[in-house]
Order: structure tokens, then sequence, then C-alpha cells
């Protein structure tokens, strides 16, 4: 019998941090929701105590970094969905640009393929917007929509979009299969060489500084674009105040825009970088205080839609020396969820039931996963995560499951963490530690030896 | 003190000693004394990530003067360029046995990765550091200002620069040298004005402990003293003023505009001068020369007081 055939009992977790209640998990749905202790235990059922645990919808993340194919010193699909599914994610989005870049059908296929061959959480592949993320041409967006990967969502993340004349064209071409673009909103001339936020640190530092400005008129007109094209649009990794007010003047008018904020600019600000530690540096850079209270106000009243990691990898090389030879980016799949209770749950601003909202249920619904982001229901899929909000702990890299070691949170210490996570009803985490057996163990069948050998070549 | 990485490290007190330690040294260069024993079988590293000559042979000069064994390590390019990591370069000096690392480097912040890692034993100082600061070249203005304009005179021991009225002039916000006078000089007691074109001020530079002004000619009978900060012509492509004609109209050091200063204000400048541009007249109060000689003098005391710590000179 594989773990995934057996049943599990979940008993006496707080559902979405409210009822106490049972769980029963069977053939990868939820079979049971019953009143805590009312659950019957089949024979062979593996038991999950998970009293004073939350249980949420399996998390998704709509934006990652698992660097494969191309950088596999910095993260594999394997190191970095197992890193998701500590952090309790069940699905995670897998940013085009890799090497070579996800432009094709070919290569959404393979990351799509890997991820089902690792097993710990669905990968969905995010195609380029433009061929090379260059901003010049369009890539192949209707191929890779049609793939066995089924790409919704395009991003030429890392990068802007900057010619309004291909932003138009890809807002509108993308209707036509219910696709979203993503948008990385820089104006690069605003921002060449920029270092760190413009302000009051960045002057003292003296490192090139980052305007809000640059982040705020790309989304002031992207928004319009999206008004005017009646077509979906995305804001990846909102970091400004400003940028908080014109999508919350887009909501009231009704325009079809949705934004995501990373956990790291909901709790960390731009003076973390006075003694020159490029563990900070990151695009779109931390900003100030003023900043992360706006973030966390439009996080908590619905204007920004989604809390999503930009999880980026690097290896030791590239953060190991000045702030200005090292890459941008910091990796984040596995304190998203202790980042959110911190700055908004423990803080008053949202319940747990607002975070099953912000980082399972309006995630897989702006990146049109059906399956996941359900309700904690009978014959809903299996995707579940149990987070533990008073077990306190301190971020020690080295003993983090990503590859690289730049997470910004070394030495901080967390109020809770994941203890268990089920995709489609197999274990992939329990008492917080990644559950290897089984896997690679999609519905329980292990991906056949031939299955990638068509990529290798 | 056990790095030079920033002014703004730099109490009043250990200020102040840094510029008697630097008088001592210098009356004793009068004399025709040009070297002292003090740091005999101590290494001096002169690592240059950017070309300086005249900063590189200061230290030079200054190490030597003390009797230090130097090494001049030009990386040319940027670590990234060179092939070799800042992180590797460091770990190589740690097993050479350095002792200090004087480090100019065209990032922001390098020094203090330096010493704030484990990758190197020995002490940091900056000798200019991208945009952020260069405090030897403040020290020595400062022990500039104080020769010529401290109350009780030349080299007067012990003695700030209290109520000294300074102006720093020009591109404040790419320049190292304003950023380390602008923390050094209000610890010292003087009162700075930073003078130039909006687009060359930095964001929120009202937070800074100085005023702030666009109108050069309005403050220049005020002043006690004047520093003009170097402007690159390549400045111009990028839009911080429409042209070094018209920049040097409005804020270059002209002779109308040093007759507006007051008889006994003097006039500096960091090196190395655009002269037509930042200055077209500086006359005999300029000290700019002599600031080249108390540079000398001040490094070795930034050594000496890294090195031999804080008793009185032998």
């Amino acid at each position: 019998m594989t773990t995934s055939d057996r049943t599990t009992v979940i008993r006496g977790a707080r559902l979405l941090g409210g009822e106490v209640g049972d769980l029963v998990l069977a053939d990868g749905r939820i079979t049971e929701v019953t009143a805590a202790g009312r659950a019957e235990l089949p024979v062979g059922a593996r038991v999950v105590e998970a009293a004073g645990l939350i249980a949420l919808p399996g998390l998704v993340d709509l934006h990652t970094h698992l660097r494969e194919p191309g950088r596999e010193d910095a993260e594999t699909v394997e190191s970095g969905t197992r890193a998701a599914a500590l952090g309790g994610f069940v699905a995670v989005f897998a940013m085009a640009n890799t090497d070579p870049v996800t432009d094709t059908a070919g290569v959404a296929e393979q990351v799509w393929r890997l991820g089902r061959a690792a097993g710990w959480c669905h990968v969905q592949p995010v195609g380029a917007v433009t061929v090379g993320i260059a901003g010049q041409q369009l890539a192949e967006l209707g191929a890779m929509s049609d793939s066995a990967a089924a790409v919704r969502m395009f991003s030429d993340d890392g990068h802007c979009v900057e010619d309004p004349v291909l932003m138009r064209r890809a807002l509108e071409y993308v209707r036509a299969f219910d696709g979203v673009i993503a948008q990385h909103a820089q104006d690069s001339r605003l921002t060449a060489g920029a270092q760190l936020h413009e302000g009051e640190v960045s002057a003292r530092l003296g490192l090139t500084g980052w305007p809000a400005v640059a982040e705020e008129a790309v989304i002031a007109r992207d928004v319009l674009l999206a008004a005017h094209t009646r077509s979906r649009l995305h804001v990846c990794h909102v970091s400004t105040r400003g940028s908080a007010e014109i999508l919350r003047l887009a909501r009231e008018r009704g325009m079809p825009v949705t934004a995501e904020v990373t956990p790291h600019h909901l709790l960390l600000t731009d003076a973390a970088a006075v003694d020159y530690d490029p563990v900070f540096k990151v695009n779109p850079p931390l900003r100030t205080a003023a900043d992360v209270a706006a973030l966390r106000a439009a996080l908590a009243d619905g204007t920004i839609d989604a809390v999503a990691t930009d999880h980026a990898p690097h290896p030791v090389e590239a953060k190991d020396c000045e702030w200005a030879a090292a890459a941008m980016g910091m990796t984040g799949l596995e304190t998203a969820l202790a980042v959110v209770q911190e700055a908004m749950v423990d803080t008053g601003l949202l319940d747990w039931a607002g975070v099953a909202d912000r980082m399972s249920v309006r995630p897989a619904r702006i990146g049109r996963l059906p399956g996941f982001g359900r309700a904690l229901a009978v014959g809903e899929p299996a995707h579940l995560t149990l987070y533990d909000p008073a077990a306190p702990w301190t971020v020690v890299p080295a003993e983090l499951a990503s590859r690289s070691r730049n997470t910004p949170f070394r030495g901080h210490r967390f109020p809770g963490r994941v203890r268990a996570t089920f995709f489609r009803g197999r274990p992939t985490v329990l008492d917080g530690a990644p559950v290897f057996e089984d896997a690679p163990g999609f519905d329980g069948a292990p991906v056949a030896d031939g299955a990638l050998a068509g990529f290798a070549s | 003190m056990r790095h030079l990485l920033s002014t703004a490290d730099l109490d009043r007190n250990e200020a102040v000693a840094i510029l008697d330690t630097a008088g001592q040294l210098l009356s004793s260069d009068d004399r025709g004394v040009r070297k002292l024993p003090t740091l005999r079988g101590r290494t001096v590293v002169n690592l240059f990530f950017e070309n300086s000559t005249r900063t590189r042979i200061s230290f030079e000069a200054a190490a030597k003067r003390l009797s230090a064994d130097v090494i001049n390590f030009a990386a040319g390019g940027s670590s990234v360029s060179k092939g070799e990591s800042l992180k590797d370069t460091a770990l190589t000096l740690e097993a050479m046995g350095a002792d200090v690392v004087v480090v100019r480097h065209p990032a922001s912040g390098a020094p203090h990765r330096l010493a704030g890692s484990d990758w190197l034993r020995a002490a940091v100082v900056n000798a200019g550091d991208g945009t952020h600061e260069h405090p030897t070249q403040a020290l020595l203005d400062a022990f500039t200002l104080r020769r010529h304009l401290s109350p009780r005179g030349s080299g007067a021991p012990a003695s700030g620069l209290d109520g000294l009225r300074i102006g720093i002039v020009g591109d404040v916000l790419h320049s190292r040298v304003a950023r380390s006078n602008v923390w050094l000089l209000p610890t010292l007691g003087a009162h700075v004005t930073l003078v130039a074109p909006p687009t060359l001020l930095p964001w929120g530079v009202d937070s800074w402990p100085c005023a702030v002004t666009n109108d050069l000619d309005a403050v220049l009978p005020d002043l006690d003293a004047v520093m003009m900060l170097r402007v690159q012509a390549e400045r111009m492509s990028a839009a911080f003023f429409p042209s070094s004609r018209e920049y040097s109209r409005r804020y270059g050091l002209d002779a109308r505009r040093t007759a507006r200063l007051p008889e006994h204000a003097i006039v500096l400048h960091p090196g190395p001068m655009n002269r037509g541009v930042e200055i077209t007249a500086d006359g005999p109060r300029s000290v700019i020369v002599e600031q080249v000689r108390n540079g000398v003098a001040v490094r070795m005391a930034v050594l000496y007081r890294l090195l031999a710590g804080e008793g009185v000179l032998a």
C-alpha cells in the first residue's frame, strides 16, 4: 500500500482558524468534514493529530523562480518544490526567466514535467510575454497555452514590458484563451543602475536610488491599458504606497486588475541595507515603513489580492560580494506563511480565512488553476496546509530546503510554522519535515523512466 | 578605532584626536623629520579597485613615513570585470598578513563588506567608496580648516571648528567627499551649507545635519570657507545640468564670486580640479596645494591610531 492510497484522518484542526473539526482524506479528495472527534478511523488509516493547528486550503504561489532549466546551481525544480511544500504550498507558478527562457511550448512542458516528476507540488509554468524576455516580439503565447502545461499566466518578470504597443497587444491577445499578463512594473530609464529605494537611506549610503515613481508610472499606464482593452492585468510584487493607491482607484472603477505583494515587502524596510549586506538587495527594492504599512492595509482590504513569494534563489557567490555587484532577489517559500502571520494576523489586520483567501483562493483564481484554492469541503481535492501559529522558530539558512541560502530572515524568530502539507491527498510534509516515501508520487504513479528522455537531448 | 569606514562613526573626541595627532606629525615634518619608526614591521596594503594616483600615493607616503611595509594592489577595474571576487582578494590579503587594508572601490559599501565579513582581520580604511564616503579627505579638509580658521590659531590641539560656516558647492549627489564632510564638520561644531542645483542634491537631503540652498551668490558673504566639488562633464548627458558653461555661470567660483567672500575666507577643493568648470579663479585664498600636504599627515594619523593605539606619539 502506498501512502497516497492510505486514508488520512486529521483530528482536531481549526478549520480556517475557526471551528475545530476532523478532516478525512482519501483517494486524493476530502471525503469527510466532521465536528471534532467524530470522524471514524478506518483500518490502516494515518492519523494526524492537529490540535492547535490551523487548517488552510493548500497554498498557491503565483511567483516562484525555480531556476531550472539553466541555473541548477541555484535551485532545481525538485529542491524548489520541496521548499514550497515545506512552506505549505501545493502549487507554484514557475517564472519564465529560465535559461533557455520559457518562451516556447517545449520549455513550458519541460518545466511542467519536471514538476510532476518531483511530486512535491503542482508546477504551473509562466510563459514569457516576449521572445527571450527581450521586450521586442511576442512569444508564441497561444502555443504555450495549448501545450500540456496549459499556460495561462505570462510574464517577462525581471524585466518590464515597457513598449506600450507591445503591452497592449499582449493584453489583448491572451484574452483568446483567458490568459493574464503579469507585469513587472519598472521604468528602466528611471532606474538605470538603481540599487536601493530612493530615499533617505539610499542617499546616505550613496547607493543609486530606485524611485517609487518608476513603479507607479508603469502601473498607472497598465491599468489604463487593461481597462481600454478589457483584458486581465496582474501586477507583480507591488512595493509602494502610491502603487497601492493607484490599484485601489482601478478596483473602484471596476478595472480588470489584480495584484500581489511579497512577504518581504510586508515585513522589511530599506533600513535593512545599512550594513550593505546584499542579502537585502531585491527588485523591487525594500521600501520605507510607510510603504510597508500601506501594503499591509491594501492586502487587508483586498486591494492587493495575493501574497506571492518572488522566491529568487541565488548561489552564495552572487551575494558574497559588494552590494553593487550582487544579484537581486531573496528566497521566500519556506518563510512566507510565517511572515504573513507576523505581519498580518498577529497585527489583527487579517484573520486566517483572509489568509486562505490571499494565499490560496485568489492566487488560484488569478492563475486559472481550477483544482486549487478550494473550500475545505467534501468532494474537493485534498490540498491542505496545517499551520501551527504557536511554534516559534529561528531561521537558520543552512537548515532550509532551498538549494540557496539567500533568505533575508537569518536569525529572525518567527511565531509559527508549517506542520503538514497534503498534495492530492498525499502528505508531502509531516511534523514539519518533508515526506520522501513514495516520491515521485503524482497520483501514486511514479513517472515512467523514459518520460523525460525527450527533454534531455 | 577598529576601522575607518565613515566619518559618521567618529565622535568629536576621536575626530579631534586624529587632527591633533596629524598636527604633531606635521610639525615633525616641518622640522624635516621625514620618517618615524612607529609602524616598523607592520604591513599596509593599498587595495585600489579604481584608479586614484593622488589618494594612493598619499596613503603610500603616509605609511612609508611611519616605516610600515607598503604593498600596492591595483585591481584595475571592478572585481567582477577582473574575475576575482572582493572576497577572494580579501582572503589573499589576509593570507599575506596585512595589518591595514586601505581600500578604494567603485561600489559604495565595499569597505563595509571587508570590515564586516570574516574574510579579513586587518583594519580597513575607506579611501573612497563609490558615491558613499571618503573619510580621510574630510579629515584633511577639517585639518586644513582648523589650521587656517581656528580662533586659537595654527593646529591648536583639542579644538574643533566651532561656529565656522562652511559651504560645500556642486555635485553633492555623486560626491563621497560631500557626504563625509556633512557628517564630520558638524560633529566638530561647524555649520555646513550645501549649494547645488536641485538635480545634484540627493533625495531626502533635508534630513542631513546641514542647510541646503540653490543660490550660491546669496550665501558667499556669510562663509568662512567654500569647498568646491569636482563636477564631471559627463553628468551633462544625463540631464543633471544643460551645459558645463551654464553650470559654471551658476555654480562656478570665478573672480567676481571670490570677491564676495569675506576677507578671511579660504577656498578648498578635493582635486583634481576642472579649471573652467567649478573653479575659474581661486587666487590667494586657495589652500588646495596645502590640502595635499595635510593629507599625508592626516593619513599618517589615521594609520597610527589604527595600529599604534591611542597613546601619545613616540
